[in-house]
């Protein structure tokens, strides 16, 4: 087992559990913090893949935006932090069922697939000039990428109109 | 790969310097607790209700907003990277992406979202 | 490889061998090698803020007319080492009601947050980790400081604590845009995301090119440091002190050096960012220069800051608000483009050619915003008169006398 393995296999851990933790625990926050823990280790995972850009923009994006906006929005909306009901539902032993059939069948079929190796070369030092350059090629991504911006201005609209409308009434 | 090992080593120790100073303070400090000294602080006053009560929406607008910008910014940056290999209306592309950036803007300026009232 | 000429290279080299020589494997030797510098590296930084707290209250003095401290030892140098001795005794009190957990580690990520910046500035040519994505770490980093106040502050469970960490987290959301955008400016020149690439592409400092940028960049990164006149997450007239209401010793400590440092650390990334860094003459041949070149340029730019702190009222939230959002944002996005299009017809004129054109442009956008911004102050002006003109206000008249009946009267 070499040092990346082990470095996977901790980080691997830690965000399931984190993961785990998300979903169980009856405090909001506590929620939103585990969150981030998980989040930041998929930022861990995609270093570990020598994806930089990827990494650090899962940081710049879900952790300094979203999770940060996700704590705030608990604060701001509800007055009670502290879920007191019980954690699970009537069906909970049925949705484990599933749950555990469905895992079972992405294991497999991540066993039958047949993946490609690695690639063994490194990644090359220009990669973030030449994603650059393939968002604004007419061979690569410039569809999406000017689309992306569209939908994230209809986004904001959207949220403008529906806040606004609130603020009215 | 380096660099990250490297990164990873001084996160840990950004980590650990603080810690070592709490917990420096935690076993040199005394330890006295009593129930006036845990209670809430409010300069004296005994305090009323409870703390994590609701906030105005106001604030969740701007959070939005600013949203939308940070995954548009992101984008931004390898095309930042590439700009000196980029012809020319590969520039003009990134400045529709800004162009249509500055509408949201303006459109949550002309709604009045950006105002604090 | 001389020890003056590559300094750390040799140093590095040496140890490499020296623990090879001791049957270690290699992978194990460059961990250790990393740890040893990054220890170094983080040490020295979290030393400095010893000195900086002391610096920052004498001049701070100075702007008040005061002395500053003087007492404990030569100019008063001491004096941070006797508060540290004594900060050390105090209790660390953990308040009944708090969320004990989040509420500790709230002040570690902070400090955390804010010293895990170093992990990519370039101190000299070979020190600082030179990766191609460091000017956007450098962001990412910085957003868990902000996680850190927000966790105390909610942690504290105080009415006051909680309030602040509202208003930083809005104060955040406002100033990051800002920031970011004039951090592309000198990613856009320089063509790198790396900051060694980006001190290296400075043979005339990027001040030059880009000085509104410069300008955007150090007003935004001192309001998300939380600085006056941005220091509305701790205005201690109005919600005492903010997020750190509920700490006490030690633990409170923290969040004062991770303060002190932060001022620091933008004063350090500015320099890298727009006034070249360890750039400096004889620097190239004598690394160990750089450090100090760099370290006198972040210098300057905490003055800066501190100068700020003397000398401005603490803004209201609306303004607060107004002014990233309508006034830095646009302006930001409008360099931006300037930039991005002006430099793709002059990228031929030459160093000099290149940067007075850039120079000129940020000119004429200056002046343009003067001119709007006196335009608006006129429209304003005319729309909401400062004294209340004739016949605005009903006339004052007497108080019409009161109808006493002949009955009573008599």
């Amino acid at each position: 087992m070499t040092v990346m393995q082990i470095v996977f296999l901790i980080t691997a851990v830690v965000t399931l559990f984190a993961a785990f933790r998300v979903v169980t625990t009856p405090n909001m926050v506590h929620a939103a913090l585990w969150l981030i823990v998980t989040l930041f280790g998929a930022a861990v995972f995609y270093a570990l893949l020598q994806a930089n850009f990827l990494a650090v923009a899962q940081v710049v994006v879900y952790i300094g935006a979203i999770a940060i906006l996700m704590m705030f929005v608990i604060m701001l909306t509800r007055r009670e932090m502290r879920d007191r009901g019980p954690q699970t539902g009537k069906q909970w032993p049925w949705a484990a069922v599933i749950a555990a059939a469905f895992f079972g069948g992405l294991v497999w079929l991540g066993q039958q697939a047949a993946l490609p190796a690695a690639p063994k070369a490194d990644v090359p030092k220009d990669s973030i000039a030449q994603l650059g350059q393939a968002l604004v090629s007419p061979n690569g991504f410039v569809i999406p990428f000017e689309v992306a911006s569209v939908l994230l201005l209809a986004a904001l609209i959207g949220a403008v109109y529906l806040a606004w409308t609130r603020h009215q009434s | 790969m380096n660099t990250w090992i490297y990164i990873a080593i001084f996160i840990f120790l950004s980590l650990f310097f603080p810690t070592l100073l709490a917990v420096a303070g935690w076993f040199l400090g005394p330890r006295r607790p009593n129930p006036i000294k845990e209670d809430t602080y409010e300069c004296g006053l005994e305090t009323v209700g409870e703390t994590w009560v609701q906030f105005k929406i106001q604030y969740y607008l701007f959070a939005l907003v600013f949203l939308v910008f940070d995954v548009e910014l992101v984008f931004l940056y390898p095309w930042a990277v590439a700009y000196h290999k980029l012809p020319l209306y590969a520039v003009g592309e990134g400045v529709l992406f800004i162009a249509l950036l500055a509408a949201a803007l303006i459109y949550a300026w002309r709604k009045g979202a950006l105002e604090w009232s | 490889m001389g020890i003056l000429s590559q300094p750390v290279g040799a140093i590095a080299a040496w140890l490499q061998a020296l623990l090879e020589g001791w049957g270690l494997a290699p992978g194990l030797t460059k961990v250790i090698l990393y740890l040893i510098g990054a220890g170094l590296v983080a040490t020295l930084v979290q030393v400095w803020v010893i000195f900086l707290i002391w610096f920052e209250r004498k001049i701070i003095g100075r702007f008040q007319d005061r002395l500053g401290p003087n007492r404990v030892g030569p100019y008063g140098l001491l004096q941070p080492f006797a508060d540290l001795i004594k900060i050390i005794t105090k209790e660390v009190i953990l308040p009944a009601k708090a969320d004990k957990a989040v509420y500790l580690l709230g002040p570690i990520v902070m400090n955390a947050g804010v010293l895990a910046i170093w992990a990519v500035i370039p101190l000299m040519p070979m020190v600082g980790m030179d990766t191609n994505i460091a000017a956007l770490y450098t962001i990412a980093v910085g957003a868990f400081a902000t996680l850190g106040i927000l966790m105390s502050g909610w942690a504290s469970n105080n009415k006051f604590a909680l309030v602040s960490a509202i208003r930083t987290v809005a104060q955040m959301v406002a100033y990051e845009v800002p920031t970011v955008l004039a951090l592309l400016v000198p990613v856009l020149l320089a063509g790198t995301m790396s900051l060694h690439g980006i001190v290296k592409a400075q043979h005339v400092w990027f001040v030059i090119f880009a000085p509104l940028a410069f300008l955007i960049y150090f007003i935004a990164s001192v309001a998300e440091v939380g600085r006056t006149p941005f220091d509305l997450l701790e205005a201690e007239s109005e919600i005492v002190a903010g997020f750190h209401i509920e700490y006490s010793g030690m633990v409170f400590a923290i969040f004062y050096v991770a303060d002190f440092l932060h001022a620091f650390t933008i004063g350090a990334l500015a320099a890298v960012l727009f006034l070249g860094g360890w750039r400096g003459p004889g620097a190239e041949a004598f690394p160990l220069l750089g450090v100090v070149y760099l370290w006198i340029k972040a210098f300057a730019v905490y003055f800066l800051v501190v100068w700020a702190r003397g000398s401005l009222p603490r803004v209201r939230i609306d303004q607060m608000m107004d002014f990233s959002w309508k006034f830095l944002t646009p302006l930001a996005l409008i360099l931006l483009v300037v930039a991005a299009v002006l430099d793709h017809f002059v990228i031929g004129l030459g160093v000099w050619g290149r940067a007075l054109s850039h120079l000129a442009a940020n000119a004429v956008v200056a002046w343009l915003v003067l001119q709007y911004l006196e335009h608006y102050d006129r429209a304003r002006a005319r729309q909401r008169p400062m004294v209340a003109q004739p016949g605005q206000y009903p006339e004052a008249r007497p108080p019409a006398p009161v109808e006493t009946s002949p009955e009573t009267a008599s």
